[in-house]
């Protein structure tokens, strides 16, 4: 018989543990059980969704599908039967399963806050988290010509790109003096505040919001300052938690999330956990790729491709990047210890970078607005790589110290080894030669030599010898 | 170009012709030094079974002895014992006289050639995309006209400089110019915009520039709806790959991602070009695809002034991959297991269509056989270097020697024919009539100027004799009885001399007619009143095709197909051992496994050694100096050649050219890991530690 593998989410984590066993081959029977009605779909692009840019189809992602696979969404998990190795579902239906993975993910945390205490939320309040969460804001924001949204932290952020790029005003409503506390720093945070502002989104820091009133017509924000801010609309971004109800009653271990080991195995060794609803080694995620990460190493183990593949947590690099915004912070800025700083700043452009430095690595760096070498910094991060001797690289990119041969300024300053037309391998002094043997034309010194001849991108370097041979040749003879 | 002959010595003039508008570079200019080179074989060598060495011989004996080893072989080991290997520089008449020589005369499955190592990755996609494979499905001349061009692992100012004359009127006219290579090559350089990304994750770039178009809403739906199938599938892959996850991977930052997805998706005339770099890898197929992809979500192909295509990398690399020299190929593009082509050509061939052959095993594979208990036990090949030019090279290296007969034909003695049993003097390109076919898909004469040396003869003047006296041998009692009730052996046209390229031309149009690449109407005197004929051409009355997809593509529905693709790691990884990646290419002046470039004083004054090029940051961690040699080593071989520091490249990778041979043989630390569509081999990336040379 063949093996059964049952999963518990069809989120960016079920999903694509579903298509890491398929793509794997073998005879086993997975069933992915999603609670949410859609197809799977990729919850990075809800902003943009959000922003109108794209519409909800475009948000689906690739799902294993065909033989050996059972995908059945809009069914939800109600309880885990260990002694028998099933799961049952809101359906009624009993499920066994021979290895069992969680992947359940996270909820939205709504803050205890008068207004928000009843049961289900207000209309015009709405968390932003899952793509039914983005159809409700869409269908507000509709008629909508402002936003609150409450939580300064990446996500927040996004949310309220995407509702200032459909042309709301946006106001974002962050507990802590400085946005993105726990990527960025205050200076950073400042230049970020900055160029949100620029795209229509005003910030209120350092502030804690006190009550919701909330109506049809629309929704007041109680601060603690005693200003109270009104919109059409209020997004909460609060942070998440993780899913661990299911986990918890089935009577695994489970801290904040579903503890796991290095194999994403949960106190039951016939229980998997990967994802958001995860506790790895003392740590939350809340992030795709430790989530795929997870998924890869559960299927190398469950195939018997890899049985040591263990999940070791790589560096996690935040990326905030939109029209207008380009943010990159990883590792902690807070980290003043030892080790070299570099920093760059130009406010009034929005642009900021600090990179710290210890033992030739990158420990932390912060690169907000235009900042060329970004991709390399992310990969030096990331792979733990040695930095360039030359550190200015990392702040300018390519742009800095590139060797393109700059063209003398004039054909005099030139060394006459200089390779003018690389094609046919012709050098100044070759030209030169060939100018002083009698050629003194543009076309004469070209057939003599072939300069030029090749891609032609040399013909206005060799013109511009041959004009200046005919001004000073005659010093040059006479000397 | 074109020739004079001045003073008994051969003179190469530019031409002004539409692709390269009158362009050589100084592989051009010096190509007729090689004619009366020194070097220049102008006898048969035999290897002399006493001192080993090779020893001029006679025609007659070097001829016999290669049949006698072929009989000796088949009938010990059956006909598949014997093997040919051929190349992207043979003329389209060698090409398909080659193919036939394998299927008719030897009866072997076993044929295949070094375009594997070329052009098969983009020539497997255009297939599976467009149901054709022509490196651009529109003429070079559209390059200077696109508002954007994207060129991915292509330096066409080093391997191919006239081309760039199109690249500069492009950019005079305002176009914008981005290239995708992991180094800052000559061509980068002139580029807009240069993506470095790290190599192996140019299929992730793709995916993601397609993520950007969708999200951006610049695909062309109209065109996806009316023209493709297959989107919604790559719709939900890219989807997966937003632009900071192919950051992360390739290094390319989001902005630039943006920035190139936005030329390509906001402009009129867009290009898409892809070249080695993203074509000889492990995902060789599916990176071409993921580009093949991007360029149909915009509705590139069949628009005037855009489309994709890709850079042929050998003289006749197009034609060389029509007409039979590939292992699961007959003539015109057919497929070899298709029962439709093998009827037709074996009609053309007065042969049993059941008695062709099927299909044998890509380049690699077949030269990795080489020698064992169930590969080839002989080789002929003619106009390759695999010692050099193949991956993993020393393997192979060894298989070669583990053969009972090699046969080279060659007019030098390349690191391959040093290694031979018998060696064969062919003509060099001055000295015989035939067609070349260029990227475009255009059909181009070549002419000779002068008859071979004494002592020398063309590649068909050898298969035509080699094939008569296998005839004789066909009817020997060591052949077993099936053999002998069939007709394997039939004069290519009514008794008409094989050896005379206008005959195998005449044959090659009538085998081709109804194929894919369709050369019926092209007559040799049809070439030559125009600047070439661009296939296909059923008809002489008819007109050619300087341009594809207009309205329908070579599918059976007339639909472009969408496969979604997905990035996949590098075969080899680096790791704490091996922890720098290598790639390898071409340098301008020379070409190839450098037989010929190596030889010739200008080219060798211009780029006299190998070198490997790394970071200055990488050699001062290392303590190697400019100049100084270095050791590159992999889990397969190692080379040795003096360090190039330079900012060009990344302070994670090492290049190398791969022209040379023997202690700086690049291809000895290059992985052999194959696509498994195309059977290209990995050539562009895999993983090496450096060592200092004290």
């Amino acid at each position: 018989m063949s093996e059964s593998v049952v999963i518990v989410g069809n989120g960016m984590a079920g999903s694509r543990l579903a298509g890491e066993l398929h793509a794997r081959g073998g005879d086993r029977k997975v069933t992915v059980l999603g609670a949410e009605p859609h197809r799977a779909y990729n919850r990075i692009m809800l902003s943009t969704l959000l922003a109108g840019k794209i519409g909800e189809p475009d948000v689906e992602l690739a799902e294993a599908a065909g033989q050996g696979v059972d995908l059945r969404t809009g069914v939800t998990v109600t309880a885990i039967d260990r002694a028998t190795g099933t799961v049952h579902t809101d359906d009624g239906d009993r499920i066994a399963y021979d290895h069992l993975v969680l992947a359940t993910g996270s909820q939205a945390v709504v803050p205890p806050l008068p207004g928000l205490d009843g049961p289900g939320l207000p209309e015009r309040v709405v968390p932003f988290r899952t793509l039914d969460d983005c159809r409700r804001i869409l269908a507000v924001a509709g008629g909508a010509r402002s936003a609150l949204v409450l939580g300064g932290g990446l996500l927040g952020l996004e949310a309220a790109r995407g509702l200032a790029a459909r042309g709301l005003d946006v106001g974002v409503v962050h507990p802590v003096p400085y946005l993105m506390e726990r990527q960025l720093d205050p200076a950073g945070a400042a230049v970020l505040a900055g160029t949100l502002a620029g795209l229509g989104v005003t910030t209120h820091l350092a502030v804690s919001a006190t009550a919701v009133v909330a109506d049809a017509d629309g929704v007041r924000l109680d601060l603690a300052d005693g200003r109270s801010l009104t919109a059409d609309l209020l997004v909460l971004s609060c942070g998440v938690r993780p899913d661990t109800a299911l986990a918890r009653a089935a009577g695994l271990a489970v801290e904040r999330g579903v503890l796991v080991d290095d194999r994403l195995r949960t106190s039951d060794p016939r229980i998997s956990a990967i994802g958001d609803c995860v506790q790895h080694d003392g740590n939350l995620t809340g992030l795709v790729a430790p989530a795929w990460a997870q998924a890869r190493v559960v299927a190398q183990v469950l195939t018997g491709e890899d049985p040591q593949a263990r999940y070791r947590p790589r560096p996690v690099v935040t990326r905030l990047k939109a029209a207008g915004i380009d943010l990159a912070a990883m590792g902690d800025p807070g980290d003043g210890g030892a080790g070299e700083e570099l920093t760059f700043a130009d406010p009034s452009r929005g642009t900021y970078a600090r990179l710290r430095i210890h033992d030739e690595r990158l420990t932390a760096a912060i690169l907000l607005g235009d900042n060329p070498a970004v991709g390399t910094v992310i990969q030096l991060f990331d792979r733990g790589q040695p930095v360039p001797a030359d550190r200015r690289s990392l702040l300018l990119g390519r742009a800095f110290g590139a060797t393109a041969g700059a063209p003398a300024a004039t054909p005099a300053l030139m060394p006459d080894a200089a390779t003018v037309c690389q094609c046919n391998n012709v050098s100044k002094g070759t030209l030169v030669s060939c100018w002083r043997s009698g050629a003194r034309t543009v076309d004469a010194v070209v057939a003599a030599t072939r300069a030029g001849t090749g891609c032609g991108s040399c013909r206005d370097a060799v013109a511009g010898i041959v004009g200046w041979l005919s001004e000073v040749d005659s010093v040059e003879v006479a000397r | 170009m074109t020739l004079r002959e001045e003073a008994g010595r051969v003179a190469v003039l530019p031409r002004q012709f539409p692709t390269n508008r009158g362009g050589l570079c100084q592989k051009g200019w010096t190509a007729a030094e090689l004619l009366d080179h020194p070097d220049r074989l102008t006898t048969p060598l035999l290897r002399d079974p006493a001192s080993g060495e090779l020893r001029p011989a006679s025609w007659d004996a070097a001829l016999d002895r290669i049949v006698t080893g072929i009989g000796a072989v088949q009938s010990g080991h059956g006909r598949d014992a014997v093997a040919v290997f051929g190349g992207g520089g043979l003329t389209n008449e060698k090409a398909y006289a080659l193919g036939k020589f394998a299927r008719v005369a030897l009866r072997t499955k076993h044929i295949d050639y070094n375009g594997r190592f070329c052009m098969s990755s983009a020539a497997a996609a255009g297939m599976r995309a467009f149901g054709v494979d022509r490196g651009l499905p529109f003429p070079l001349a559209d390059l200077g006209r696109a508002d954007t061009l994207l060129l991915v692992g292509a330096n066409p100012a080093e391997t191919m400089p006239p081309l760039v004359r199109w690249l500069t009127e492009q950019r005079e006219r305002g176009g914008r110019l981005i290239v995708v290579d992991p180094r800052v090559t000559a061509t980068a350089r002139q580029a807009d915009l240069h993506l470095q990304p790290l190599p192996g994750t140019d299929l992730a770039v793709a995916n993601a520039l397609l993520h950007i178009a969708l999200t951006e809403g610049w695909v062309d739906r109209d065109y996806v709806a009316a023209r493709t199938t297959g989107f919604e599938a790559v719709r939900r892959g890219v989807a997966g790959w937003w632009p900071a996850r192919a950051e992360a991977l390739s290094g390319v930052p989001v902005a630039d991602l943006e920035a190139t997805a936005r030329a390509l998706g906001t402009a009129e005339r867009v290009i898409i070009l892809t070249a080695r770099g993203a074509e000889q890898h492990a995902k060789g197929v599916d990176t071409v695809t993921g580009f093949v992809n991007l360029a149909l979500a915009l509705g590139l192909p069949g628009r005037p002034g855009s489309g994709y295509g890709c850079l042929t990398g050998q003289g006749n690399g197009q034609g060389g991959r029509e007409h039979g020299q590939k292992a699961d190929q007959l003539p015109g593009y057919r497929k070899i297991d298709d029962p439709v082509a093998r009827e037709h050509v074996a009609g053309v061939w007065g042969v049993p269509a059941d008695e062709l052959p099927g299909p044998g095993v890509p380049a690699y594979q077949l030269l990795d056989s080489l020698g064992t208990p169930a590969g080839p036990k002989a080789l002929l090949v003619f106009g390759s270097n695999p010692v050099v030019s193949a991956p993993r090279a020393a393997r192979i290296e060894g298989r070669l020697r583990d053969l009972d007969l090699l046969v080279v034909a060659d007019f030098l003695l390349s690191e391959t024919a040093a290694l031979a049993d018998v060696v064969l003097p062919t003509a060099q390109w001055a000295e015989e009539d035939g067609t070349m076919t260029n990227l475009e898909g255009r059909v181009l004469r070549r002419h000779a100027l002068r008859p071979p040396p004494a002592g020398v003869r063309t590649d068909l003047a050898i298969l035509a004799d080699l094939t008569t006296r296998l005839r004789t041998l066909g009817r020997a009692p060591s052949y077993t009885e099936s053999d002998k009730k069939v007709p394997f052996l039939t004069p290519l046209q009514g008794g008409a001399d094989a050896s005379d390229p206008r005959v195998v031309f005449a044959e090659l149009r009538r085998a081709s007619a109804g194929g894919i690449a369709d050369y019926g109407g092209v007559s040799w005197e049809r070439i030559d009143e125009r600047d070439g004929v661009f296939w296909p051409c059923p008809t002489e009355d008819g007109p050619d095709t300087p341009r594809l997809f207009a309205d329908r593509f070579a599918t059976p529905d007339g639909r472009a197909r969408f496969h979604p693709v997905e990035h996949r790691p590098a075969a080899e990884e680096v790791c704490a051992e091996y922890p720098l990646h290598f790639t390898t290419g071409r340098v301008l002046a020379q070409y190839q496994s450098g037989t010929q470039t190596r030889r010739v004083a200008a080219l060798r004054r211009a780029a006299p050694d190998a070198f490997v090029e790394l970071h200055p940051d990488l050699g001062a961690r290392l303590g190697v100096g400019d100049g100084e040699p270095v050791r590159v080593v992999s889990r397969r071989g190692e080379f040795c050649a003096p360090a190039r520091l330079s900012t060009a490249i990344r302070p994670d990778t090492v290049f190398a050219p791969f022209h040379w041979g023997g202690a700086a043989r690049a291809n000895s630390v290059t992985n052999d890991a194959v696509d498994p569509v195309s059977g290209m081999p990995e050539f562009k990336i895999c993983a090496v530690r450096l060592e200092r040379v004290d």
